[in-house]
């Protein structure tokens, strides 16, 4: 227990996670439109929930408790997350949801156009 | 035009295996830890709802051809049977009976006649959540 290394690491990983999860919810409150707000909220929650999972089972470890399910959580939330920001975009943009007016391109403005000329 | 559902259909066939195992391991665990009967069942059909959201209906009773409803009545009979097998012993019915047990390659384990009535459970659970999504997901 008086491991104080291991203890300002197991701190800096929770407090690293929750931090990330904060910058993710400012970036929803701050960003103009869906995309971006799905690129801020996909990307840094992600990583900000990895790095709480392994903070938290490092400070298991420390007692002589494997706990598994964090690591499989982890890869579950690794492999999952970034593909449900996938869904929502794409689920956004064929619903008709516009871009932000700021933006310079949109390569997929001309898809079906393209597809019936094939 | 056709959707393209390669990403979500890539991982939902990697997920799926996860939450499979995970609520096998929840099953098993029942006894000694946070799990059983009900959540791995719910966790179990929430694998198989995910399969529905990425494949379509016919690909999805094709990989699983089940009637659910008679995985109900199976789950059932199951419970009902493990109660009433008390009876024979003579004594109360639902009593519940284990042993310790030395098995190859698992070692010392004590097995309970509870995890039968916890399989029944499991059974009816999934019978039912799956029999309310597909009923729901096939009427037009």
């Amino acid at each position: 227990m008086l491991n104080i290394g291991l203890d300002i690491l197991i701190a800096l990983f929770i407090l690293g996670g929750a931090l990330l999860a904060l910058v993710a919810a400012y970036g929803v409150l701050r960003l103009p439109d869906v995309y971006t707000r799905n690129h801020a909220a996909s990307k840094s929650a992600t990583l900000g929930i990895m790095l709480l999972l392994f903070g938290t089972f490092l400070y298991f470890l420390e007692d002589g408790h494997f706990n598994s399910r964090l690591l499989l959580g982890i890869a579950f939330i690794f492999i999952t997350s970034p593909v449900a920001g996938h869904l929502l975009s794409r689920a956004a943009y064929n619903s008709g949801v516009k871009l932000w007016e700021g933006s310079v391109q949109d390569d997929l403005e001309n898809k079906e156009k393209l597809e019936q000329g094939k | 035009m056709k959707p393209n559902d390669v990403v979500l259909q890539t991982i939902t066939t990697v997920a799926a295996f996860i939450i499979v195992l995970f609520s096998i391991q929840l099953f098993f665990a029942g006894h000694y830890n946070p799990g059983g009967g009900f959540i791995g069942g719910l966790l179990t059909s929430g694998a198989i709802v995910l399969l529905l959201l990425a494949f379509d209906i016919k690909t999805v009773s094709t990989i699983f051809p089940f009637d659910y409803k008679i995985m109900t009545a199976i789950g059932l009979l199951l419970s009902v049977g493990t109660g009433a097998g008390a009876l024979l012993f003579d004594v109360p019915f639902l009593t519940h009976a284990y042993e310790y047990f030395h098995l190859p390659l698992l070692g010392e384990q004590s097995l309970h006649t509870a995890v039968i009535f916890d399989t029944g459970v499991y059974l009816v659970v999934i019978g039912i959540t799956m029999t309310i999504i597909q009923t729901i997901g096939e009427s037009e």
